[in-house]
């Protein structure tokens, strides 16, 4: 006889998928808003900094786009303390989402920024604004509008990559599939809506970002 | 209880990372092939073909990783199959390699310009000739750097097969750490070890993709 | 009976209508220009003609035998039509040699060495007998448009297609093409040519057509077109209105 799919048993734990969404959520929008804020900072120090800041920069964006996001968790999570650091563990997500994001962000944002046609800048400096001011007002919109697309589909792998954070026990969209595994010894089916789910935020996401953009960055099409 | 030495954390660790290595190189060229086939029915002209390449690129880059690994380690136990995590591993990270090198060269063919293609149909040449003549292989000179590029994800991408139990690098980094109880000195020698491998990956990338550009304008 | 003949060519996209009901009878051996102002259909038409843009209404004949728009019927036609372009596009990764031989080799199934004789047959024939070797990015825009043309030639088609192939060259390159274009003309090759060569146009071509909004606002030999035009179109075109 062929296995008897059952998903009814995996759905009876809709709360516990409910709150898992609301926590890979919470790291999502955590992560985005710090995580870009922060790309958009390494990418000025990289781009306008001194040179100590370049240094220091172009290293963390090298390490963290080097080595897997499970590694950076699980160094700050267990390996923090050491140095007298205690994370919660959505702390240790959170801050580890901020991180990744971070590196990946500020290598897309550099390379926005770097498209800036060198007219803009002189136009800047020739209307007396500083480097800082010239940054700020003139290069970086048109930066982002630039790489929003290449910035968006980032995001979206950073929710995407959120998943491993249950190996640290935060409660989220994973932590729940294996929870509901764990509770009605049905593995697959609870993968498989878990992975359905996760596909349809990647979708809405997707969507949301393309919106934001266009909200963002109106009549800015040209590149 | 066994007494750790620092030597003998990287000695343990470099032994697993040997098998970081062979996954990673297996399922780079089981996903090439696959991705190869996907971009295949991605680019001809043919809508079911496209729709199928699509929706499997879509899935694929729409999911976790990590999903697409639990799913391939549980699938073959609803046929009364027990896979190893070895396979299970292999399966998963192909099939994942396999849509996002197919979108990458995706984008590499449709970097062709378009007088290519037409220049080709207006010489007779048939559908497949055009492609295999005329736009593979310029395509695949502007593709060996973003692939190569990719390989780097292929690597992170090993440390998730450590959660269903193959014993590579990371899994071994936990095993360590919950003998020797260092998991700072343990898990900085892990991300190290990473770095070694995929930095150079990374810079070769970029030097090829530098070496490209600087070919193009001499034209 | 004419080597092509376009009946009722009808081409639009969406609402725009680029081509309104085309017919023309081109005889074999005959050289014609199309002339007129950009967008008035005359790229459109001659890439009708190779099946490079579908038509909605209409029909083309190829030595008395109806064009198929299917993938078959297309490589039928356009191994009778040879196409050459503005962009010249050809193909970077091969020589010049190369290029050459591609179709021979693998739309007719020569081998490489019946496939090279033929290749340097044709670029001795464009001047470029000793470039066999080199490739597109090595050579000027001239040049590389005499490969594109030895390309086509190659083929042995009955007609070319020629769609404002001087129109990307530097200014001093430009009548080494057309030194070409006159040769081939001078043998008697049939050639279907969009052009702003209006002196070329005059000195080789049999018979101008001059295009305007889609239709064939006038027809004639140079010298009537040049010396007697019939509509102000043509008048203003031309730059010849009276005063």
């Amino acid at each position: 006889m062929g296995y008897q799919f059952d998903f009814s048993d995996v759905l009876a734990y809709w709360p516990v998928l409910l709150y898992g969404v609301v926590i890979t959520l919470e790291l999502t929008v955590f992560g985005t808003i710090l995580g870009v804020a922060l790309g958009i900072f390494c990418a000025w120090g990289r781009t306008n900094g001194s040179k100590t800041l370049r240094i220091a920069v172009g290293l963390y964006v090298e390490l963290i786009r080097n080595t897997p996001f499970l590694v950076q968790l699980f160094f700050i999570f267990f390996g923090l303390p050491a140095l007298g650091l205690e994370l919660s563990a959505i702390e240790a997500a959170i801050l580890a989402t901020v991180i990744n994001l971070g590196a990946y962000s500020a290598e897309i944002i550099r390379a926005g920024i770097e498209a800036t046609p060198k007219g803009q800048l002189e136009a800047g400096a020739s209307l007396g604004l500083t480097s800082i001011e010239t940054f700020r007002h003139v290069v970086l919109k048109p930066a982002l509008a630039r790489i929003w697309p290449a910035l968006s589909a980032q995001i979206v792998i950073v929710m995407l990559g959120t998943a491993v954070c249950s190996q640290i026990s935060v409660q989220e969209l994973t932590y729940a599939a294996s929870f509901i595994q764990s509770r009605s010894f049905r593995a697959f089916e609870a993968y498989f809506i878990v992975t359905a789910i996760y596909l349809g935020l990647a979708l809405i996401l997707r969507q949301l970002l393309r919106l934001c953009g266009r909200f963002l960055f109106p009549a800015q099409r040209h590149s | 209880m066994m007494n750790f030495s620092t030597w003998d954390i990287i000695h343990n660790l470099l032994l697993a990372a040997r098998w970081t290595v062979a996954l990673s190189l297996a399922a780079f060229f089981g996903g090439g092939m696959m991705g190869a086939l996907i971009l295949f029915l991605r680019v001809v002209p043919n809508r079911i073909a496209g729709l199928v390449a699509r929706f499997y690129i879509e899935v694929f880059q729409g999911t976790p990783l990590l999903m697409q690994l639990f799913l391939a380690f549980f699938a073959p136990a609803l046929f009364g199959m027990n896979v190893p995590a070895w396979v299970a591993a292999f399966a998963a990270l192909t099939l994942w390699t396999a849509a996002f090198l197919a979108e990458i060269w995706r984008g590499c063919v449709e970097a062709i310009p378009k007088g290519q293609w037409e220049a080709a149909s207006s010489l007779a040449l048939p559908y497949i000739a055009q492609l295999r003549y005329i736009v593979l292989p310029q395509a695949l000179r502007i593709a060996v750097a973003p692939t190569v590029g990719f390989l780097v994800q292929v690597v992170k991408g090993t440390a998730l097969t450590s959660i269903i139990g193959f014993v590579e690098l990371s899994k071994a980094g936990t095993i360590i750490t919950n003998a020797t109880f260092e998991p700072f000195t343990v898990y900085g020698c892990v991300a190290l070890m990473y770095f070694a491998l995929c930095w150079p990956i990374s810079q070769s990338s970029r030097w090829l993709e530098r070496r490209l550009n600087a070919a193009h304008q001499a034209h | 009976m004419p080597l092509i003949k376009l009946t009722n060519l009808h081409k639009s996209y969406g609402n725009h209508e680029v081509l309104k009901g085309i017919s023309l009878d081109i005889a074999a051996g005959e050289v014609i220009a199309l002339i007129g102002k950009s967008g008035s259909g005359k790229s459109t038409l001659l890439r009708c003609v190779n099946g490079l843009e579908s038509f909605q209404k209409g029909s083309i004949d190829v030595g008395g035998q109806p064009a198929l728009t299917n993938a078959a019927g297309l490589r039928i036609l356009r191994q009778k039509v040879g196409m050459i372009f503005q962009q010249f596009n050809l193909f970077p990764h091969m020589t010049a040699g190369r290029n050459v031989m591609l179709a021979p080799m693998v739309v007719k199934q020569m081998s490489a060495g019946q496939a090279e004789e033929i290749a340097r047959k044709m670029l001795d024939r464009v001047g470029l007998g000793t470039r066999f070797d080199s490739y597109p990015g090595q050579m000027s825009g001239g040049q590389q448009q005499r490969v594109a043309i030895a390309r086509a030639l190659a083929m042995e088609p009955l007609a070319l297609l020629c769609d404002e192939i001087t129109s990307a060259l530097d200014p001093e390159l430009v009548s080494e093409v057309l030194a070409v274009m006159r040769d081939l003309a001078g043998q008697g090759m049939t050639l279907v040519m969009v052009t702003h060569e209006m002196r070329f146009a005059r000195d080789v071509c049999h018979r101008l057509v001059f295009m305007h909004q889609g239709q064939i606002h006038e027809i004639g030999s140079p010298e009537h077109i040049f010396a007697a035009p019939q509509t102000p179109e043509l008048r203003q075109f031309l730059g010849v209105e009276a005063a």
